[in-house]
């Protein structure tokens, strides 16, 4: 929806005025679509003259005023709610006018037609769509305003007066009733392309939008009975054409993307407020540190939290906070800063322990302090003793970052050390595999090589001239090696232990050592490791007492530390840890396929636990040839705040430069060390439930053995109590941790959060990606301990109760027969589709059980960012990229029917990047790209783009640089040549599209969605 | 009787045997009324620079219970080509290669001046001598450097093509692979935890079905070369690796807090070495030698905790049965001399440290083994460093004096049985029919193992007379007894030495002069004393002394003269006369008495006294006293406190000490420096003479001896305060009233007072 939504919007700003009132106007509820978008239509269409026709009249029906859209008729048209209220809480400071409603999005364009715009005739009930509050909703104009420039305004303007996402989206599919439209929906891709394609273009030019409006509309009314269930695939093809709805008529993500980035893109934001949205993970913004935690620390599942445990049991909206404690900041943002106390070490309240924060109430003159999360009164300490000014805030309120920002830190004392002792610096501890396979792929020379380098960029503290980070190297087979690199030695000392059941460290001094200092030997034993085993035979490992080993190093040289172990092969070798293959595809869709994820030996999560303790990170890269059960060895990594990374069927030639890059980032990576995290609430509500790479010992410390930039942790929110519309709800994050130079720190991440009595604040304060982040690594949980069915269908389950709810309380009435979704939800359901779609979840073809394990692992501590793109992948055509300019090119939806033949796109998730050519991209196009002079001799091996000096060459490859950078995983590159083999892996990532495996299309989904929906409201 | 001496040494010098009788009693009955077993002592190796070995196999008996060795006892019928076994009276066909035999042509085992003969014979591939070293590294850091050095000197004289290995450890137990061009590299071994011999093995990655090594392609044919190949190299190829290898060898780097011993891994180290030998090179010559600075402390074979303030086992402890570790170490350590011993290999202990490093537990490594036994204070002495060195010294024929692998067969004549061994042998249970039911030391078998011995190792061997009184042997009868010593020869030879010897039975009733006149004192005093040794080592110790009096009282009452219960007229003949002498100072010898002692001392000085030959036996039984003085030549004098003079200089040879003292007033020359006055050079003479005598016995003694240089008053003088007759004390000092002689603070008996108990008792008529 959003998608056309937005484009439409996009066009009819610059005359849409009048048109939208129109649409806006009552009108509407007879008609299929929400008026506004005939105006912009009527503008856009200009290349396409039919449509637009259609468009117009639709568009008047569409009364501004009534906020939510309601489609009715039509299965899904879900009206945008209310955008009145919304909208303001959004942009508080924004325009007065409304948020926007919810956006609604109609599935069936038809639906439409009847939307009956919130009541309220001024403001349209706000654009649903671009979600962007910043759109006033009704009154397109004032929204306008608060959004940025003129792209953006287009969008408002029309958009927001119809908050409905009916109203935005639906204008193009209002167009349907037409018959017109049914004609070209047969033929229509096409079509519809083309105004996606434009899409990058047209944002600036927004004409093209008003194309795409045209396709859409053909499908007629879907009876909710007949919809298609998603899973099941239950139509058969022949009805589907019977069913077919617009895709351009549903909630588009690409549009609500590309609307929050101009609206909200441009200005700072302040986090000075209580409870503010903010924007999408997808916007660049700045953040300014006012009081509350940047977003880039805490994002919430909704920052208007109900009142009562009733209010949020009815919503079914899980509360939710995604916490990334040591997020890496653009360097226009300022890290945290270090607040030392000296001896005393850092205010806290004396009963909960919260440390001191902005929204410690100072009373009695600021002698004592109130405690902002339990209501205790402390004595202020006399150092800290400082008078308060008329308004009651302390005089050096500005000169303390801990009364004045949302993030920053304390030096810990001697008292939060382990043992009382200040910690040691840590140490990175490379365990290299030197087993037949890894020498013979030259994985063992390639390592030693590049370590040879890497070496010199270990973390460091701030601007410390050289790192405080201590390295030792083991290699391993069926027993480990050792290696003495003290500096005083004339050569490295090799020692083997092979006593596997019972691990120990054969040596204490010269193991772990400085590397300037013992640079000629470490360069010494690098250069002869690959040289000594070049000719082993040896081809089973171990992996157990590998972990033992570095655990027990650090244990000795009593400091915290990270392992990077290289791995390749199921350690089948006798030691503890052993294990068997018992990879089973027969499992899937029984009840046994959660054995799958799970251990099949407990020995792992035993040594997990004492890594944990001893401040043990494990991080692994493995190089499998075969099954090697990463649900099994990824344990102790998960566990101790570690990353997984894999490479299947490592070789050399196409793998080297992502292995390369992803293991000089994991190196040189922020990482803490020892680190236990503990989020306070303020009475009222309590943190329940923590998702993520770590272990924990309690129901409350989240503890972890190492933790890094990237590394997140989901926290889910229960009440325990009533909460006041007044005070607020509060979190304070506090992570302990040792620092790369071995500082026991504190940082701390306090945010504010409102609180409502009313669902319909609640909905219009949600972040979806939030919360598809959460349902994500809840379901990926899920998996371990029930049958995978039965997770899906918790998660449809819950969705549609959430949606059910708003639709109850908070939606206009309307039809029945009307999807109406609350506009800060309407992607909910396209994303729901694409977990539930998820390799987890339902396994594609090629996916094997090490792929799942791994994904489950890895999805379990990614951040909203990582989610978002992970599963809807961003589809770029670089083919309209503009080669003069820096920025990409606008997204497009993840559809087959939106690709074209001449033009080359690229799709990336995070973990990989596709460059898709289509069969009639021009010569000169593929000249420039891939220096071949054809089509056909485009190799699909390659793992690189050629470098060839023209703009267009420049231009893609600046773009993938651009995108590997983004993402904390280097990712493999992957050519696909249109009906090429290697497309059928290229179309699981489109997934708006139906999967080959049955899972549902976007359309197909969003019809079950709003069955389900039906049915929980009858 | 000058002729029975001559006999008793010619004999000796030969055949390497003392008998305790020259001259058997015939009958079990009469044998055991002699008091002193029918026994003797063997050297098998006893040097002979005149006796060549034979290049050929000896020809054995054909009975299969008997196949004793031909020798010249036999009776050949040279008509016939046919010789009579002189033990079981078999006839034997010579074989072919003796087709030409004849009175005057005949072979040289048949002649009699090669009762002892050597052959060199040709079985099986041979192996090089090996050697592994295993090295304490939890030492001062000059004790270590000393100890490198020695290590680095030792591989000089080596053969070159002997294999070596190293094994340190400190907390940790390192096998260090040689050969590592680039790398030092090593296997590390948890010191606290035991490992079966198969693990270690697998560990090492020698099993023989592990075909993947390491490195290195296994080539089918030198596979077990190959993979052993990484421990132990011969010496030519890594000599120069192997001194930068222990060049480079650090003090064990663990911390060791203070209040704590370092964490010492002896048990699970000697444990590493055995298996890694057992699964190389089962059954060759090889000697593990361990060098250690300190007790163990950690894991199986541990001695004593590592905590400072408990301090290690003593005498008293352990009669309190308070050494709480001692019973499981000893048992490690002997479960381990087992094996290497059934493996044919030996251990050497080399312990250097202040304090007591264990010997107690581990002794039972060289013990059974044949290893040596060597304490000292420091790596870093003379003592230590020449010992070590002369482990390496070559015979007269530029072979080093030590073999490998022997096994030691005795076979008797009908009438004697086989009772035991004491020495540093273990039993190889061979029973047979000359097998006696009542064990004396190692019995219940005919053949012994001794892993590795050198020419002056010395068992002594029990037998019994079994002839019954009522089957008198005819007169002029022989008893004969067959030694045959199979081993490996330093060259890696394998050689057997035979030895065949025959003594004249005596009926005792008849005859018990020329039995009392053939008794070899010497040799029966040593004998006595092993068995005494032997039995304080597996019994109790104050019994072993009752037993040794009441053995001495029946002797005296079996050949002194005397009449009832009149000790005055108590008399001995001759060759009986210093036997009770002997028996005096060897209870109080250091063998049988604790006192003063720690157990290692204990240990340390019973192991040498098991292995050496007679002369040096007697040294530590009753050390020898020179005098030096203006008076006359240097001379012997009584081991009496009546010998201490101040004008004199002695010279006492306890064998583990060579003791120089100077009298009083000697010493006062001294101080007044008059060897310094070219007038007085005479007296330089005289300090010096001494000093020459003992560098002579220094050069020769292994192990070295504690050399100690004092005078009238020093603390030191306590060495020899200790060992001479207490003749004058502070109790009878005024009693005797000369002014010669030193008076010995003690209360220890005299042997004037010894004696005269001695013949109260032997004449009492109550006994």
């Amino acid at each position: 929806m959003s998608v056309n939504q937005q484009t439409h919007t996009g066009p009819p700003y610059g005359q849409p005025q009048p048109g939208y009132q129109g649409y806006q106007q009552p009108a509407y509820g007879g008609q299929p679509l929400p008026g506004v978008p005939h105006s912009q239509y009527g503008v856009y269409n200009g290349p396409m003259p039919g449509y637009q026709q259609p468009v117009p009249p639709q568009g008047t029906s569409h009364q501004g005023p009534l906020p939510p859209s309601v489609s009715q008729g039509l299965p899904l048209a879900q009206p945008p709610f209310s955008g009145q209220p919304v909208s303001t809480q959004r942009l508080p400071t924004q325009v007065p006018g409304f948020a926007s409603p919810p956006s609604s999005t109609g599935i069936g364009p038809s639906s439409y037609p009847p939307t009956t715009g919130a009541p309220r005739p001024p403001t349209m009930p706000g654009p649903p769509l671009p979600v962007q509050t910043a759109a006033g909703p009704p009154t397109s104009q004032p929204n306008h305003v608060s959004s940025p420039p003129p792209p953006p305004s287009t969008l408002s303007g029309p958009y927001q007066g119809p908050p409905m996402s009916g109203l935005r989206g639906p204008p193009p599919p209002t167009h349907p009733p037409q018959p017109g439209y049914q004609m070209q929906q047969n033929g229509s891709f096409e079509q519809v392309r083309g105004p996606q394609t434009n899409y990058g273009g047209a944002y600036p030019g927004t004409p093209n939008y008003g194309s795409q409006p045209g396709p859409p509309p053909p499908p007629k009314r879907l009876d909710p009975d007949s919809i298609p269930s998603p899973q099941l695939n239950e139509l058969p093809p022949q009805q589907k054409p019977r069913h077919r709805i617009d895709p351009d008529a549903i909630p588009s993500p690409i549009q609500v993307i590309e609307d929050d980035r101009s609206n909200r893109g441009s200005e700072p934001f302040v986090t000075g407020v209580r409870g503010q949205v903010p924007p999408l993970v997808t916007t660049n913004f700045l953040v300014k540190d006012q009081g509350n935690a940047s977003p880039r620390y805490i994002r919430c599942t909704s920052y208007n939290i109900p009142c009562t445990s009733d209010m949020a049991k009815q919503s079914q909206v899980p509360l939710a906070a995604v916490i990334k404690p040591l997020a890496t900041l653009p360097p226009d943002e300022t890290l945290p800063y270090l607040v030392d106390h000296g001896e005393s070490g850092p205010v806290r309240c004396n009963r909960c322990k919260a440390y001191m924060c902005p929204f410690m109430q100072f009373i009695e003159g600021g002698r004592r302090f109130q405690c902002c999360f339990c209501s205790c009164v402390t004595e202020v300490p006399p150092h800290y003793f400082q008078h308060l000014d008329h308004t009651g805030k302390r005089v050096d309120f500005y000169d303390r970052p801990e009364l004045s920002l949302g993030s920053y830190e304390f030096l810990a004392t001697v008292d939060y050390c382990k043992n009382n002792k200040f910690p040691s610096p840590p140490a990175f501890i490379f365990m290299i595999d030197v087993s037949y396979n890894a020498v013979k792929s030259g994985l063992v020379r390639l390592i030693c090589e590049e370590l040879k380098s890497l070496l010199d960029y270990l973390p460091r503290e701030g601007n410390m001239e050289e790192s405080a980070i201590r390295v030792g190297f083991v290699t391993y087979n069926k027993v480990l090696h050792f290696y003495n690199v003290k500096s005083s030695l004339a050569q490295p000392q090799m020692m083997v232990v092979s006593d596997v059941a019972d691990m120990f460290v054969p040596l204490l001094d010269g193991f772990l050592v400085n590397v300037n200092e013992s640079r000629t030997v470490i360069i010494s034993l690098l250069d002869q490791i690959p040289e000594m085993f070049a000719d082993t035979r040896e081809t089973e490992t171990v992996f157990g007492p590998v972990i033992q080993a570095g655990l027990e190093a650090l244990k000795a040289a009593e400091c915290a530390g990270k392992l990077f172990i290289f791995h390749t092969s199921l350690p089948i070798a006798e030691a503890p840890g052993k294990l068997k293959n018992r990879d089973d595809k027969k499992l899937i869709n029984t009840d046994k396929e959660k054995t799958l994820f799970q251990p099949q030996t407990s020995f792992y999560n035993n040594l997990a636990k004492d890594c944990v303790a001893q401040g043990c990170c494990v991080d692994l890269f493995l190089f499998p040839n075969q099954y090697l059960d990463v649900a099994t060895l990824g344990i102790v990594t998960y566990q101790t705040g570690g990353s997984i990374y894999k490479y299947a069927y490592f070789q050399l030639e196409t793998d080297q430069d992502r292995f390369l890059n992803d293991l000089r980032r994991d190196v040189q990576k922020e990482v803490g060390f020892d680190a236990v995290m503990r989020v306070r609430t303020s009475t009222g509500i309590r943190a329940t439930d923590f998702f993520g790479a770590f272990f924990m010992s309690n129901t409350t410390d989240v503890e972890m053995a190492g933790l890094d930039c990237d590394k997140t942790i989901t926290v889910e929110f229960k009440h325990d109590d009533k909460l006041s519309e007044d005070s607020g709800a509060l979190l304070q994050c506090a992570l302990l941790y040792t620092s790369c130079a071995g500082q026991r720190r504190l940082r701390i991440h306090n945010l504010s959060l409102n609180c409502c009595t009313q669902l319909a604040d609640l909905y219009r304060n949600c972040e979806t990606d939030t919360l598809i982040n959460y349902l994500a690594k809840y379901a990926y949980r899920g998996v371990l301990n029930s049958p995978v069915k039965t997770v899906r269908d918790a998660l449809i389950n819950q969705c549609a109760q959430i949606l059910a709810c708003y639709r109850k309380n908070c939606a206009s009435p309307s039809s029945a027969g009307q999807l109406i979704l609350p506009e800060c939800m309407k992607l909910l359901p396209v994303y729901l589709n694409c977990v539930l779609k998820s390799d987890v979840l339902q396994p594609g073809l090629e996916v094997t059980t090490d792929d799942r394990a791994y994904i489950r692992q890895l999805v379990t501590s990614m951040d909203v960012a990582e989610t978002n793109v992970f599963f809807y992948p961003r589809l770029l055509p670089v083919t309209k990229a503009d080669v003069d300019s820096d920025s990409l090119p606008a997204a497009i939806r993840n559809s087959e029917e939106r690709l074209s033949k001449g033009d080359i796109y690229l799709l990336e998730n995070g973990l990989n990047i596709f460059v898709w050519v289509g069969v009639n991209v021009q010569q000169g196009l593929i000249q420039n790209l891939f220096g071949v002079s054809s089509f056909s001799q485009i190799s699909s091996t390659l793992n690189t783009l050629p470098v060839l000096e023209n703009p267009f060459s420049k231009k893609v490859r600046s773009i993938i640089d651009m995108l590997q950078v983004q993402r904390s995983r280097y990712m493999k590159l992957i050519i696909v040549k249109q009906e090429d083999k290697l497309e059928m892996l290229f179309k699981q990532f489109l997934v708006e599209d139906k999967s080959l495996t049955g899972g549902a299309s976007y359309v197909d989904f969003l019809c079950h969605m709003h069955k389900e929906i039906r049915q929980l409201l009858s | 009787m000058a002729t029975y001496l001559e006999f008793i040494q010619q004999n000796e010098e030969r055949d390497g045997v003392r008998f305790s009788w020259n001259v058997w009693p015939s009958s079990r009955l009469e044998a055991t009324r002699m008091v002193v077993p029918l026994a003797c002592l063997l050297t098998p190796l006893k040097e002979r620079p005149d006796l060549p070995p034979v290049q050929y196999e000896p020809v054995l008996c054909s009975r299969p219970t008997c196949k004793a060795v031909l020798n010249p006892l036999c009776q050949v019928d040279y008509r016939a080509k046919l010789w009579a076994c002189n033990f079981c009276f078999q006839r034997n066909q010579f074989p072919p290669a003796y087709a030409g035999i004849s009175e005057v042509n005949q072979p040289a085992e048949l002649m009699p001046q090669f009762s002892t003969i050597e052959y060199i014979v040709q079985r099986g591939p041979q192996t090089p001598l090996i050697f592994l070293y295993v090295v304490d590294t939890c030492l001062e850091e000059e004790d270590l450097q000393a100890l490198k050095e020695s290590l680095q000197m030792s591989l000089s004289l080596l053969p070159a093509d002997a294999l070596v290995g190293l094994i340190t450890f400190g907390r940790m137990v390192q096998v260090h692979e040689l050969s590592c061009e680039g790398i030092s590299k090593s296997y590390v071994f948890r010191g606290t935890k035991d490992l079966t011999a198969k693990q270690i093995q697998d560990m090492l990655g020698l099993s023989r079905p592990a075909v993947p090594v390491q490195q290195g392609r296994p080539l089918q044919t030198q596979e077990q070369p190959a993979i052993s190949s990484r421990f132990l190299q011969p010496v030519h190829k890594i000599d120069m690796n192997l001194t930068d290898l222990l060049g480079e060898l650090q003090r064990d780097p663990w911390p060791v807090t203070q209040g704590k011993r370092p964490l010492r891994s002896t048990g699970v180290a000697l444990s590493i070495a055995v298996g890694l030998l057992e699964g190389t090179f089962p059954n060759t010559g090889a000697r593990i030698m361990l060098f250690t600075g300190g007790p163990p402390t950690q894991g199986p074979g541990m001695v004593v905790g590592d905590e400072l303030k408990t301090p290690i086992r003593s005498w008293h402890d352990i009669e309190k049965d308070n050494a709480r570790f001692m019973k499981k170490a000893t048992k490690h350590y002997e479960t381990l001399a087992n094996r290497t011993a059934a493996n044919g290999h030996c251990i050497d202990i080399y312990a250097c440290a202040l304090d007591q490093t264990g010997l107690l537990e581990m002794k039972c490594c060289a013990n059974l083994t044949g290893g040596h036994m060597v304490m000292g204070d420091s790596f870093n002495t003379s003592l230590f460093k020449q010992t070590f060195q002369r482990v390496f010294n070559k015979g007269f024929n530029g072979d080093f004096r030590m073999a490998f692998g022997a096994s030691l067969e005795v076979k008797t004549s009908r009438e004697l049985k086989i009772a035991g061994a004491i020495g540093p042998c273990v039993s190889l249970n061979a029973k047979g029919p000359c097998v006696s039911e009542n064990e004396l030391g190692i019995g219940g078998t005919s053949q012994w193992k001794i892993c590795s011995l050198d020419p002056s190792t010395t068992l002594a061997i029990y037998f019994e007379v079994v002839n019954q009184h009522n089957a008198p042997i005819p007169q002029g009868g022989r008893g004969a007894v067959q030694f045959v010593t199979q081993y490996q020869h330093s060259s890696t030879q394998k050689r057997i030495r035979v030895t065949t010897i025959a003594r004249n039975w005596a009926d005792a009733q008849s005859q018990l002069q020329h039995i009392e006149a053939a008794f070899d004192q010497e040799a029966a005093a040593v004998l006595m004393a092993r068995l005494g040794v032997y039995r304080a080592e597996s019994e109790e110790g104050p019994d072993v002394l009752r037993w040794l009096d009441r053995q001495l009282i029946r002797l005296c009452q079996k050949f002194g003269q005397y009449n009832k219960d009149d000790p005055n007229s108590f008399r001995l003949s001759e060759s009986f006369s210093l036997y009770p002498q002997f028996m005096f100072h060897l209870r109080r010898s250091p063998f049988l008495q604790v006192f003063n002692n720690s157990p290692d001392e204990s240990s340390y000085y019973r192991h040498h006294f098991a292995r050496q030959d007679l002369t040096q036996s007697l040294i530590m039984i009753q050390p020898i006293l020179y005098a030096y003085s203006f008076h006359g030549p240097p001379e012997p004098v009584l081991l009496d406190s009546s010998s201490i003079l101040p004008d004199r200089i002695l010279l006492m040879d306890t064998f583990f000490q060579i003791v120089i003292y100077l009298g009083e007033t000697i010493a006062q020359w001294q101080k007044a420096g008059y060897q310094d006055m070219p007038e007085y050079e005479n007296f330089k003479h005289l300090l010096q003479a001494p000093l020459d005598d003992a560098q002579e016995i220094l050069q020769t003694r292994f192990p070295m001896p504690r050399y100690i240089h004092t005078e009238h008053g020093g603390s030191q003088a306590r060495f020899l305060l200790s060992k001479v007759n207490p003749s004058q004390t502070h109790n009878n000092l005024y009693a005797w009233g000369q002014e010669s002689g030193a008076p010995i603070l003690t209360d220890d008996v005299s042997l004037q007072v010894f004696m005269d108990h001695l013949k109260k008792l032997a004449v009492s008529s109550a006994s």
